[in-house]
């Protein structure tokens, strides 16, 4: 039995015992090559006409533009996902687990391909190519799952009797959301948004291919200085400038964050949703389901059309290597080798994300938890282009010697989904009411079980969002993974720009029908994800 | 049953966390970019041969390959790095991260192929960029395919054509080359804003353009009849239709002044862990077996001349012809960024 003031002390020490690993992990695959990479870029490059340039009028029109398109795709993808968030939310209706897997379906999927589907839909002639509108449009495609999930999954646990009540009390349903609903859903708000908004301030591939030529953020700026001008220095010194921003945003957002987050009574689903009853209700359903499907699923429904054009047959082609390639890859083991990254990287991601949470709640009152928790946001803002060539330089001998294993791979694509595990728990697990831990403690529950019995039931439904998160960033490869050599396990979308590298039906049919079977393994993860909880938990 | 959960999670972790093979002795790696690709039993031969095992790795695009060459020079990838280009050769050369091998012998490998007479890069293939056009589109509107570079600029071409960015992707700046070839440093400015009048539609990469804007391909979306792509293209419309097509839908414009010719070399990286055995293997890929390959597999042209081409390469492909000014590695080097950034500058903003 520990004395009171044993057990204060070893209250003290746990944040940052639980924290050891996860800065451990991201000291050594984020800040070690990200040192490495500018210390060759700065010291061992003449660095000397990096600063012009980088106050140049081209840098801040490019500066100018990567802020205001972000700042823009967040908005329109808020204004769109809320409605959808809501519904989901608060309405149960059939094929609502099938919409929702679709819904993250988007994030996996190759720019290209969507490009290709995008034009089918609005015509090759459209006005809407190769404009803002275009830009805009495809990161709300992209994006609108993250505020679906991480809003809607909050959402959905929130007490509906607090609004009722202000309802009851004669408060108007705008005054009764605004002043009730909306402070207590500010923090997984806050966090969907942020990371909508660093997602789409990075982007890279939607501003090259939709956006076309003339459109260039500061990500697409790195990757020409390093690949097509070889000037090492000015690609760090944007870098750096990226990478401050993004500091920058996310201090701002966890220092008002720690005044957000409020413990509240959290009520299961079952309690919280149900089917529509009255025509406005189900109006509502219907025309939110049909503004997210046409946006959503339309393009996706192109596509896969399109992958049966010759019926099976590019799906059976899929099976043959008739030019003897030694890259053919067989599709159940591009699967295979997508599942095993992705699992591994959720398990990483989990494991890592929720240690990190955790040390993150308990050090949120005192000072310097808000920091950290930024610092975890980093690898998020930060260029692949950049962080890849740090590991290439830093990974190649001992300590670290992890070049060309699919160990770096996995760690790699866990930097990327770590922040999405930790966005989507904190919010969850400051909800809890301290009294409910202090409780099971004081009737004799060790920390570990005071997390199993108290914090993981009502968190459970955030664990599954940052799992769902966690698989879709590794398998739509995202990340700094792309910038490295990597061993013969090719992946699914590997597999997909192979085939759309040649010219011919035959290799853009086969690139349709492995992107189908892409969207399939994501929708049955999804799923699984969604529907799997340990036994016991049904209720949340 | 909440404790199993965790327990496979941690399960799951050191599944992932486990420790790296160690390296087998023999093993040659060679470093390539994406568009590489070999017959297994190609690969075979040369390891029954030399008793090693050849690991392949993909570095991204040409120029993300090159990149991470130079950077890791000290400790690199690979051994062998296979596919550098003549665009990108002189960077290459002078980083300085070749071996020279003086044993490879370029025998049947035309003169005008071998770029690095220190013997360090070898010509290993080449493919000819080139303007393709649908086949279809310009009978039915009864246009004439162009034979001259300037013919585009004309008001009966406004709007049919696409190209690639040369900031993004390779054949993009292999076309752009060849405007300056044409044009020379003082008149290919000028070409390009010509052009831009005429709504000459530009887009990131290869695939984008011949997909999406290109009208002319079995399964392209677009609508544009004339694209930057290879003088091999419709040869692989044939191929790739398996029957269907006996005739390309689209045809190469392969006339002199229209094109810029792609060279691609093998080298044996410094500093690599088997010498011996990369430079086994940079000699395997200009042998006779290795060279019949490339043409099925990547679709252009094997550099050595004893080697017969399949057939849909003989019906249906023709190499470019030329016959004016054709701008050096050095050139190349020393001007491109200058160039990409004036093109922008012209066409773009």
């Amino acid at each position: 039995m520990p004395t009171p003031r044993a057990s204060r002390a070893s209250r003290q020490l746990q944040p940052w015992v639980l924290l050891l690993l996860p800065l451990l992990f991201l000291t050594l695959f984020y800040f070690y090559p990200l040192a490495a990479i500018f210390r060759v870029s700065f010291v061992e490059n003449d660095a000397s006409a990096v600063l012009p340039r980088l106050l140049s009028a081209g840098t801040l029109r490019v500066l100018g533009f990567t802020f205001g398109q972000a700042l823009l795709s967040t908005a329109l993808t808020l204004l769109l996902g809320l409605p959808g968030a809501y519904i989901f939310a608060h309405y149960d209706f059939p094929g609502k687990t099938l919409l929702q897997a679709l819904a993250t379906v988007p994030f996996v999927l190759p720019t290209v391909v969507v490009a290709t589907a995008f034009t089918a839909l609005t015509g090759s002639q459209s006005e809407l190519r190769y404009t803002l509108g275009a830009i805009l449009l495809a990161h709300i495609f992209y994006n609108v799952t993250v505020i679906l999930r991480m809003v809607g999954g909050f959402w959905a646990n929130l007490d509906p009797h607090l609004e009722q009540a202000a309802r009851t009390l004669g408060a108007s349903p705008w005054n009764a959301f605004r002043e009730v609903t909306l402070p207590l859903l500010a923090p997984a708000l806050g966090a969907a948004a942020m990371l909508v908004f660093i997602f789409c301030f990075t982007s890279f591939g939607v501003i090259l291919i939709l956006g076309g030529p003339r459109f260039a953020t500061l990500e697409v700026e790195i990757y020409r200085q390093t690949i097509n001008f070889a000037n090492l220095p000015l690609a760090a010194a944007l870098s750096l400038l990226q990478i401050g921003i993004t500091l920058m945003l996310t201090l701002t957002y966890t220092r008002l964050q720690t005044g957000l987050a409020r413990p509240l009574e959290l009520r299961p689903q079952w309690a919280t949703q149900r089917r529509p009853h009255h025509f406005p209700e189900i109006a509502l359903v219907s025309a939110t389901v049909l503004l997210l499907g046409l946006l959503l699923i339309a393009p996706l429904l192109t596509l896969i059309t399109r992958s049966f054009g010759d019926g099976l047959h590019y799906y059976t082609a899929l099976f043959e290597n008739p030019r003897r390639s030694i890259f053919y890859v067989p599709p159940i083991m591009a699967i295979w080798n997508s599942a095993r990254f992705a699992l591994a990287t959720t398990a990483l991601a989990l494991f890592l994300g929720l240690l990190t949470s955790l040390a993150l709640l308990r050090q949120r009152l005192a000072s310097g938890g808000w920091v950290l928790d930024a610092l975890f946001m980093l690898p998020l803002g930060t260029s692949a282009v950049t962080l890849g060539l740090g590991y290439l330089i830093s990974m190649g001998r001992p300590p670290l010697a992890l070049r060309g294993t699919p160990l770096l791979i996995i760690c790699g694509h866990t930097l990327v989904a770590l922040p999405f595990v930790v966005r989507s728990l904190l919010p969850a697990l400051q909800s809890i009411r301290p009294a409910l831990r202090e409780a099971a403690a004081t009737l004799g529950a060790a920390p570990i079980h005071v997390f199993i019995e108290v914090d993981l039931p009502i968190v459970r439904r955030a664990l599954a969002v940052g799992s769902v998160f966690a698989f879709t960033v590794s398998m739509g490869e995202f990340g700094a993974t792309s910038m490295i050599a990597r061993p013969e396990l090719p992946t699914l979308p590997i597999a997909i720009y192979r085939f759309l590298s040649l010219p011919g039906a035959l290799n853009y049919g086969q690139a349709l029908a492995m992107s189908t079977i892409l969207m399939m393994v994501c929708v049955v993860g999804f799923v699984a994800m969604e529907r799997s909880r340990p036994l016991g938990m049904q209720t949340f | 049953m909440k404790r199993i959960t965790l327990l496979i999670l941690m399960g799951l972790l050191v599944t992932a966390c486990a420790a790296p093979k160690p390296t087998e002795p023999q093993v040659l790696r060679v470093m390539t970019h994406d568009s590489f690709s070999v017959s297994e039993e190609v690969i075979a031969a040369f390891e029954a041969e030399h008793n090693v095992t050849v690991q392949f790795l993909k570095a991204g695009d040409t120029g993300t390959m090159l990149n991470q060459a130079i950077l890791s020079k000290e400790n690199p990838q690979a051994d062998v790095i296979y596919g550098i280009d003549n665009t990108f050769l002189s960077r290459a050369l002078e980083a300085d991260i070749a071996l020279p091998l003086k044993q490879v012998a370029l025998d049947g490998i035309p003169e005008n192929l071998r770029l690095d007479p220190e013997h360090r890069f070898f010509p290993v293939d080449y493919g000819d960029v080139c303007l393709n056009y649908d086949k279809e589109t310009l009978e039915s509107t009864g246009l004439a395919v162009p034979q001259d570079l300037s013919a585009l600029t004309l008001p009966e071409y406004k709007g049919l054509l696409v190209v690639q960015n040369p900031a993004s992707s390779s054949p993009g700046l292999a076309f752009l080359i060849a405007t300056i070839e044409k044009f020379g440093e003082e008149g290919y400015l000028d070409y390009w804003r010509a052009l831009r009048a005429n709504d000459v539609l530009v887009v990131d990469g290869w695939d984008t353009a011949y997909y999406t804007e290109f009208s002319g391909g079995a399964y392209s979306e677009g609508t544009r009849p004339l694209v930057v792509s290879y003088a091999s293209s419709p040869a692989a419309e044939v191929y790739f239709s398996e029957g269907a097509l006996t005739e390309p839908p689209t045809g190469a414009i392969t006339a002199p002044g229209m094109c810029f010719r792609q060279i691609e070399f093998v080298a044996a990286l410094r500093n690599g862990e088997s010498p011996e055995l990369a430079q086994a293997f940079v000699a395997f890929t200009l042998s006779e077996a290795f060279q019949a390959d490339i043409p099925l597999q990547m679709w252009v042209y094997p550099t050595n001349q004893a080697v017969a081409l399949p057939q849909v390469f003989q019906d249906h492909a023709q190499p470019a012809q030329y016959a004016g000014e054709v701008l050096s590695p050095i050139d190349i080097e020393q001007n491109r960024e200058r160039w990409i950034q004036e093109w922008t500058e012209a066409v773009l903003r």
